[in-house]
Parts: C-alpha cells; structure tokens; sequence
C-alpha cells in the first residue's frame, strides 16, 4: 500500500460521496414521489442524459472484463466494439417510441408498459422477474471490478472479514445517498467518474505505448503471447457477430437502461445521445486494448485476468496517478450500481408490491417501499459477492444478458404492433427462458456460444430464434381461435413522440 | 422526410456483423492491424450516419412547421 496512491483515491471517493448526498438538492423535486426519486423527475437533457446513460452501460466491470478477456483470449473479447456500435443506431429508431408511450401513460418501467399494451398481468410479471433476475448479478459484477482495484491497491486484506471491509464501506455510502437522493445522485456523479475515466484511458493511450515501444510493437508481442489468437480464426465469426447482435438487442432492455432512458426529458434528447454515446465506444476499444499492453508489459496476473489493468497500472504510472485511475474505476462502479438497484427497485415497487400486495398503496408509500428495496437489492448483491465464488456471479451475469434478450419480443415489437398475442408471448419466453438455462447449463456455464448444426452462435440469439418462432405461431392460432388478447390502454399515436409529429 | 435516409442506419450492421470482411492482420495502420483499425473506425461512421438521420429528420420537421 503505498500513502501517496492511497490519499489520491481516498480524496476523490470523499469527492463523490459529497457530490451523491448533495444531489438530492439538485433540480428540486419532491423526492417522495417514485417520478422524482427513481426518474428525477424526467427533466434529464443531452449533457447529463449523455454522462448517466453512458455511466450506466460503460461499467467498472466493462473496464476490468473486456481487457481480460482481451488478456487471456486475444479477438474475441474485441466483439464488444461492434456490439457497441450497432446499439445506437438500433436504439436511435426503437427507443423514442417508448420514451413516448411512458409518458404519455406515467410508466416507470418496461412491465409498466407491457401491463398498460396487453392488459396483462402475467406477462407484466414475467418480464419485472427477468428484470430483477438478470440485475442482481449484475450489481455484484460492478463489486467484482471494484474488488480487483482494492485488491490492487493492498487495501483488501487476505483474510476473513479484512478482505471484503473496504467494499463493504464503499458500498454503505453508496446506498446511503442512493437513498437520500435517488437518480439524482448517480448522475451527478457520473459526470465526475467520466471526466477522471476520459483522463485515465488519454493518459494511457499515451503513456503505456511509449513505454513499450508503441502499438506496433504491443500488438506483435501480445500475438505472440495469444499464439496468434489477435485474429479470428474462421469458426470464431459467426459467435463473433451473434455476440454482437445478441448483446446490442439486449442492452437497452435491461431495466437500468430503460430507467436512464425514461429520465430524459424529451425524444430529441435521445437521438441526440444515439448519436453522441458512441464516443465512449471509441474508449471502449482503447480499454479492450489495454488486455494487450498488459501482454506486452508481461504482467503478471497471477491465474487472475481481471487483475490484468489494475496491475498494468501500477507498473506503468506513477504512484499519484494510480491512485487517480484506481478511484475513476471504483466510482465507475458506483453509477452504474447505483442505478441498476434504482430500477431493480422500481420494478419490485410497481411492478409486484403494488401489483399483487399493496395494490391502493399511495405514492408516497410507493416511493418509500422503492428506497428500502434498494437498500435491500445492494445488501443482497454485497452478499453475493461476499459470500459466494466469483464465477456463480459471472455465470449468472451470462444467464442475464440471455434472459434479458427473452424479453425483446414483446417489448420491441410490442413498441410497434399488438398483433403477437398476449399469451402466445408468455409462452415463447417461458421456452427461451428454459432453452438458453439449459444451453448455458449444457456448455458447464464455461461459455456463452453453442453450437447448432456445426455453427457456433451466442445462446442468447438461438434461444430468441426459437422463442420468436413459437411466438408467431401460437399468435396465428391464438387469433384463429379468438381468444382475447386484452385491452389495449395505449393508441398508435402514443407511440409518435411529440417533437416528430410537430 | 423521405425513408431513403433510414438505409444509412442499416450500414453499421453491414459493415461490422460479418468478420469476414475485415479479419485481417494488413494493412497495418499507426501499428494498428486492419482488424483493429477498421472497427475502431466504424465507431466514427456509425456515429456519423446516425447523426446525417438526425439532421435529415430534424430539417424535415422544421421544413413542416
């Protein structure tokens, strides 16, 4: 542990924990209402939508997990690069409509919607479970990235209690102002995390290739390290692509997107993000990159990839400056947790409480119920991370990303035709829910590509395929039969948003 | 605005979802294999064709009030 790295960190970790309890007095709301304390009031504009939305998908554990891989598999952990350029423009068609229809109607989350769309609460539960189911891991991955830097710095110890202390207390203060001030509070913050992260990846774009000789240098020794494995072999394409896709349909359907969409305070906003966002993909390829200057410094991370950037630093950067990166990835962890358990929140609150325990509860109850499920959501992820091996919550965080896609069918062509069938929906996901479990759990959870008929592809994608196909066609024979497929709350107009109309 | 814009938002799925395409060491650029470079750039043109739909859509709905 060294004194100087250590007061640069602590000094911006106090930094931000000011910042989160001062939120709550930031663009005045009244935040025992769920609109102020889980959306801000959805008064959110480009700038900080940009900072919120981009703190939320670029996490501590983006910046940890993708070098890794890139450190221990070469190529294919570069497929978060497509993956996060398809996802704008993609976005950039599909999500103003729900922006849309969430105001027009007050839906705080995706069940809200799909409740008001189909009538339907079956429907409305299963999507609010796979919500809740695919955050929890989520949370305890930003813990996992966060973990790596403490470990890093000497500041976990190796035993007992003394390991898990210091992100036990992190985590303390990050629900305390989660808490008090709601998504105000990860906002704010995350523009404080980007700035010191821009900082962070300029400075080693910079410095680390100068070190080691530059990038020509850095990719030559990191094929040799891989074997050659700094291309794609020819059977690695097609996971390579559904990967992409897969992750790309899935990202903005995870609930803390759709809460960081729904803060923002008109659709030109979004579009304008769509277009703005993917500057942090240009990080994101320097950060996968950093897999390879570790492989170039010969790091050694000891059987741990994730440890594979936090050691790279401190190999190459002065003692201050660790202590400054370090901060930047752990307060990376913060905005997006800070967030997921908002959503997580948000959906238990509307989506089950009200639903099915407390269905006349007032708003001020509603919004108290939403602060001390958080509360709970990142006790439950801390002891998850606490408590159980690290891969359980790696596997798990696989298992989401395929669940979450599970829920595309009726949230993005429900966005734009009733005519798939409100139960024919419930029973294609209930099959790809099982389907990409099984698959998953086929391949001993080491791996998110199955092979069908010789051609590798990401389960998520065959477990929609098949989910798709079944809901087509018990749409077709649930019409032919009549069977009702609920009342509509929502019109076509709803879906247009205002500033395209006008 | 007419529909013709919204193919520009096809392109990046094109270009990036067949590796085929791209999956190859030379040319080299700032040491950077093709690989590399090439989707780092589609980051840029992606972005871009995103933003000409922005604009379009936008001059559309000014041209209409």
């Amino acid at each position: 542990m060294d004194a100087t790295e250590l007061m640069v960190f602590l000094f911006f970790f106090a930094l931000v924990t000011v910042l989160g309890f001062v939120a709550a007095h930031w663009q005045r709301g009244d935040l025992s209402l769920l609109d102020e304390w889980g959306l801000a009031g959805r008064r959110f504009g480009t700038i900080i939508s940009w900072f919120l939305i981009g703190g939320d998908l670029y996490t501590a554990y983006t910046f940890i997990a993708v070098p890794a891989l890139m450190f221990g598999a070469g190529a294919t952990g570069f497929f978060a690069v497509p993956y996060t350029i398809i996802v704008y423009p993609f976005i950039f068609v599909v999500i103003p409509r729900l922006w849309a229809v969430a105001r027009k109607h007050g839906y705080i989350t995706g069940a809200d919607f799909i409740r008001g769309r189909y009538d339907s609460h079956g429907l409305a539960l299963a999507l609010a479970v796979t919500g809740i189911l695919a955050t929890m891991p989520y949370i305890a991955l930003q813990l996992v990235g966060m973990q790596a830097v403490l470990q890093a710095m000497g500041l976990a110890g190796s035993t007992g209690l003394m390991k898990d202390l210091p992100l036990i207390i992190a985590f303390a203060i990050l629900a305390l102002y989660t808490y008090t001030s709601g998504l105000r509070a990860p906002a704010l913050v995350a523009v404080v995390k980007d700035l010191m992260i821009y900082i962070t990846i300029l400075a080693a774009i910079f410095v680390i290739p100068a070190k080691l000789g530059g990038f020509g240098h850095i990719f030559k020794a990191a094929d040799d390290a891989l074997n050659g494995a700094t291309l794609l072999a020819p059977k690695g394409y097609a996971p390579y692509a559904t990967l992409a896709l897969g992750s790309a349909l899935a990202l903005f359907f995870y609930p803390h997107a759709i809460t960081a969409v729904l803060s923002t305070k008109n659709d030109r906003v979004l579009k304008r993000n769509a277009v703005l966002l993917p500057l942090y993909t240009l990080l994101l390829g320097f950060i996968a990159l950093l897999g390879y200057m570790a492989r170039a410094a010969q790091v050694d991370v000891q059987g741990n990839n994730q440890m594979a950037v936090p050691l790279l630093f401190a190999q190459v950067f002065p003692h201050w400056f660790a202590g400054f990166a370090y901060a930047a990835i752990v307060i990376g962890a913060l905005v997006p947790a800070a967030i997921m358990s908002i959503a997580a929140a948000n959906l238990f609150t509307r989506n089950i409480y009200k639903e099915y325990f407390r269905p006349g509860c007032t708003p001020q109850e509603e919004a108290q119920v939403a602060k001390l499920v958080s509360l709970i959501v990142k006790v439950g992820a801390l002891v998850f991370v606490v408590g159980i091996p690290l891969t359980f919550a790696i596997n798990l965080q696989l298992l989401g990303g395929i669940w979450i896609l599970q829920t595309v069918p009726m949230l993005v062509v429900g966005l734009y035709t009733k005519w798939f069938h409100r139960t024919a929906l419930l029973i294609g996901w209930a099959v790809g829910m099982v389907l990409g479990t099984y698959l998953a759990w086929a391949n001993a959870f080491k791996s998110s590509i199955y092979a069908v008929a010789g051609v590798g592809g990401y389960i998520g994608i065959w477990a929609l395929l098949v989910n798709l196909a079944v809901v087509i066609v018990l749409s077709f024979v649930f019409h032919a039969i009549r069977l009702s497929n609920g009342k509509d709350e929502t019109s076509p107009a709803d879906y247009v948003p205002s500033s395209v109309s006008a | 605005m007419s529909k013709a814009w919204y193919v520009l938002l096809l392109l990046p799925f094109i270009a990036t979802l067949f590796p085929s395409l791209y999956n190859s060491w030379n040319p080299t650029l700032f040491g950077f294999p093709f690989f590399y470079w090439y989707q780092m750039l589609w980051v840029i043109l992606s972005a871009a064709c995103t933003g000409l739909v922005y604009l379009a859509e936008r001059r559309t709905s000014a041209a209409r009030k």
